[in-house]
């Protein structure tokens, strides 16, 4: 800020006028930011927060370590490797931790963490929390073993040994149909358990479908909108409205009437003849059902941004191309169309964002086939209460799109995008 | 437990609320005071008035002193508690209000959520039995001691022995109080199909003899052990058979035989309404949502009791409750024999108790004989499918994959 040649000009009081003026600058950012510090400690602690609290569940494992604390020490002494059995202090230290934590109650919570990763982990804590409280003196190798003759497993200290740390990937693995095996090396799922990769697969495409069948329906009705007379055109908006008003639940039930095999659709093509009433069409209750129900909920994402875009295009451009000698056709897509494209942009991320976190559309109408991966962290989250690997798939997930949105960002340009 | 002294800052709680409304009106009065400018004399008539308000409010505090805030699963079922439980027990109990919260299919996933961040705002969460179990597992709810928590039967049998035996400790917990056994079970369109009518688990396994199509439950839970039943397993050694990879295969490959004939359903709502639409010819359901749309609502929907699932539904008590003391003043009242028996009136669900069941009387709208709908009722309970909780416990994950996976084949 200073001068490049000659002395430097003071304010008043003889303070060099660039620090004077940096110092006013950051003095009206302060104010600014004073401002916006509710809103901010607002959002720290109702959203940020929560949330970064959630991720961190998708690597914490505290809960083997917190109830069993002197097993999770003393087997470190065990050789994971070997297919003897741990010594007798890692069974009496084992038989202590689940003394005491059958006494808090809190082995269950132990129990069901391992029974993540090995079916059978939950009855076997159970039922040993309930002998061994008679196992009073040594040798406790012994009397553990006769409690249950999965104690003889190897695999089962194995699995204890292995989720003794603080942090476990298996959250993530188990996200990506991978798993520890026995030897500790990852492996695949076996073939019938592999669900989230195929899972996010679909999410993805299924979305992107949803995504340009909005842009295919709502460009055309975005330019009718941008183009008729306002009397016209905002009787038209109020029928693109009034769908986005209406309620979520009612929009996809009305799908249910209307598109299942006893429904409106098919009674209307059994009537006029084109299908036979014995071969009526499955319309509703997989991919089909959620493709037509989410592009109908999505479709003003896509529409208001464009119109919105579209309306500031003066109608004179299209006319200087014609004079120009354009045909229609080509005034439109080399002038009109690339004046859409931050519309597009909006209207596309909107659109794709919304629906790869879908959740209640697809769990209604998508039956067995067309269900999101969003409907399966849900099912974690409240069901199975593996909030471990809820966190996981969700982390996924967020990844995904943050990797979308810079290859778009890439490709397109953010800031090329129009909201309105 | 809370210590008796942090139960009373409780208990003063709904009183300090009323206390600042109070204290709101005071301001506006002491403001119209200012104009007399004289400090202290106003600052004496505030204490003053603050401390006639505060009795005042501990007067009318009586109104409602306590707050009980009891999560149920909204709809007709809530409706059956509104008037079998609640209703009663605020007219006994003028101090007590009961705010109901249909959160009920959140139920397990917030229970967990309030107890982990030390902010417990529900009193009394309805949970079916297998949420029961992982939220006692997980040490989210409170244990009880039944024969202390809950009245006895009128002849005197204390509530241990008197509620149907184990469905107090589920999957070996003790923190469940059992309201209702209901069944999942399966109901058909009586239109649907001509002369023989289907009536066995293995006709909803034949879609030969019984053409159409079926609604499932999205979830591998009862199918399974059907499928088996249906392929021949006695149901006695079902879960023996489902141990066993080979016996897990042999459920999937049965059900693959109707896969194709299958509609899966998530919410309860669905299979009746499925079977109403003729969208489906048979379908499994709650046998109190088959009841509904048959005796309320009169659909040509009839009744397959082969191999119903019994299921508990019940009470939890979330920990770090505000008023222990009020929650199992409630829990005493309202599953005590009369009470259970009661809601029977209102939705065809049967009571968990033994001394219950002889009261059970007729449909407190419809005037109808209530006992041939309940899935205790013993024409309707020949075979019974008794749900092993802690095998599912151990299985459900594994199997919840499976099944996912192969849904999307």
């Amino acid at each position: 800020m200073t001068q490049g040649s000659g002395e430097i000009i003071r304010t008043a009081d003889g303070m060099p006028l660039g620090l004077s003026l940096q110092r006013t600058l950051l003095r009206s950012r302060l104010r600014a930011l004073m401002l916006v510090i509710p809103l901010l400690a607002f959002l720290t602690v109702t959203f940020v927060l929560p949330i970064l609290d959630m991720l961190y569940r998708s690597v914490d494992n505290r809960i083997v370590a917190s109830v069993l604390p002197q097993t999770t020490v003393a087997i470190q002494a065990w050789d994971s490797k070997s297919t003897e059995l741990p010594d007798e202090p890692v069974f009496e230290a084992l038989v202590l931790d689940i003394q005491a934590a059958h006494e808090q109650k809190t082995l269950g919570r132990v129990g069901r963490r391992l029974n993540y990763e090995k079916p059978g982990m939950s009855s076997l804590f159970r039922k040993t929390g309930r002998h061994a409280k008679r196992i009073t003196e040594a040798p406790f190798k012994e009397q553990l073993l006769s409690v249950d003759k999965r104690w003889h497993d190897t695999s089962v200290w194995r699995l204890i040994h292995r989720e003794s740390g603080a942090l476990t990937g298996s959250y993530f693995l188990a996200s990506s149909d991978l798993r520890l095996d026995d030897q500790g090396e990852i492996a695949l799922q076996p073939e019938p358990r592999r669900i989230y990769v195929s899972l996010f697969y679909r999410t993805l495409w299924m979305s992107l479908l949803i995504t340009v069948l909005c842009l295919i329906l709502g460009y055309p009705i975005s330019y009718l909108l941008a183009s008729l007379p306002a009397r016209t055109s905002n009787l038209l908006m109020i029928l693109v409205l009034l769908p986005f008003w209406t309620s979520l639940l009612v929009r996809t039930t009305s799908w249910i009437a209307l598109l299942q095999t006893q429904g409106v659709l098919n009674d209307l093509l059994v009537f006029i003849g084109l299908i036979p009433d014995d071969a009526r069409l499955q319309m509703i209750y997989n991919k089909i059902g959620t493709i037509v129900a989410m592009t109908h909920i999505l479709l003003p994402f896509m529409i208001l941004p464009l119109y919105s875009v579209m309306k500031t295009i003066p109608a004179s451009y299209m006319q200087a191309a014609r004079s120009l000698g354009a045909s229609p056709f080509t005034a439109f897509v080399r002038v009109y169309m690339p004046n859409t494209v931050p519309g597009i942009g909006a209207g596309c991320i909107l659109v794709f964002i919304l629906a790869i976190g879908y959740y209640i559309t697809p769990a209604l109408v998508g039956g067995r086939t067309g269900t999101f991966i969003s409907n399966f962290i849900a099912v974690h989250i409240s069901e199975t209460l593996n909030w471990g690997l809820a966190a996981a798939l969700g982390v996924i997930l967020l990844a995904l799109v943050l990797v979308l949105y810079l290859v778009y960002d890439k490709i397109v340009g953010v800031n090329n995008m129009k909201l309105g | 437990m809370l210590s008796p002294d942090k139960t009373a800052v409780y208990n003063d709680y709904p009183k300090c609320r009323a206390v600042i409304t109070g204290c709101q009106s005071l301001q506006v009065s002491a403001s119209d005071d200012k104009e007399s400018a004289k400090g202290d004399i106003h600052m004496k008539h505030l204490i003053q008035a603050a401390a006639a308000a505060f009795s005042m409010a501990l007067l009318a505090g009586n109104g409602h002193a306590i707050d009980l805030t009891i999560v149920s699963w909204g709809g007709a079922y809530t409706a059956s508690q509104q008037k079998a439980y609640h209703d009663p027990y605020m007219a006994e109990n003028p101090g007590v209000r009961i705010i109901n919260d249909d959160s009920g299919a959140e139920g397990l996933a917030k229970v967990r959520a309030q107890v982990e961040s030390g902010n417990v705002t529900w009193d009394i969460v309805d949970m079916v039995a297998a949420d029961a179990i992982t939220a006692c597992d997980e040490g989210l709810i409170e244990e009880i001691d039944p024969d202390i928590w809950l009245a006895p039967a009128p002849d005197g049998t204390p509530a241990s022995e008197d509620f149907f035996a184990g469905t107090l400790t589920p999957g070996g917990t003790n923190c469940f109080i059992p309201q209702i056994v209901y069944s999942t079970t399966f109901g058909y369109r009586t239109d649907a199909f001509q002369g023989r009518q289907p009536s066995t688990i293995a006709d909803v396994f034949d879609p030969e003899t019984f053409p159409g199509k079926r609604a499932l439950q999205k979830a591998p839970i009862n199918n399974l052990e059907w499928a088996l039943i249906a392929d021949g397993v006695p149901g006695d050694e079902v879960y023996e058979v489902l141990s066993t990879p080979e016996g897990v295969d042999r459920a999937f490959a049965k059900l693959d035989t109707i896969k194709d004939q299958v509609i899966w359903w998530s919410e309860g709502a669905q299979p009746p309404q499925l079977l109403a639409d003729g969208e489906v010819v048979i379908a499994s359901a709650y046998n109190g949502r088959l009841f509904s749309a048959i005796a309320e609502k009169n659909q040509p929907i009839a009744m397959l009791w082969d191999w119903q699932a019994f299921d508990l539904d019940g009470w939890v008590v979330p920990k770090g409750v505000k008023d222990l003391e009020a929650v199992k003043a409630y829990m005493r009242f309202a599953t005590d024999t009369q009470r259970l028996a009661d809601q029977a009136k209102y939705i065809s669900y049967g009571p968990a108790r033994h001394s219950s069941a002889p009261l059970v009387g007729k449909h407190a709208e419809l005037g109808i004989d209530m006992k041939p709908h309940m899935p205790t009722d013993a024409k309707n309970n020949k075979t019974v499918l008794q749900f092993d909780y802690v095998w599912w416990a151990d299985y459900r994950a594994e199997l919840d994959e499976r099944f996912n996976a192969w849904l999307a084949k």
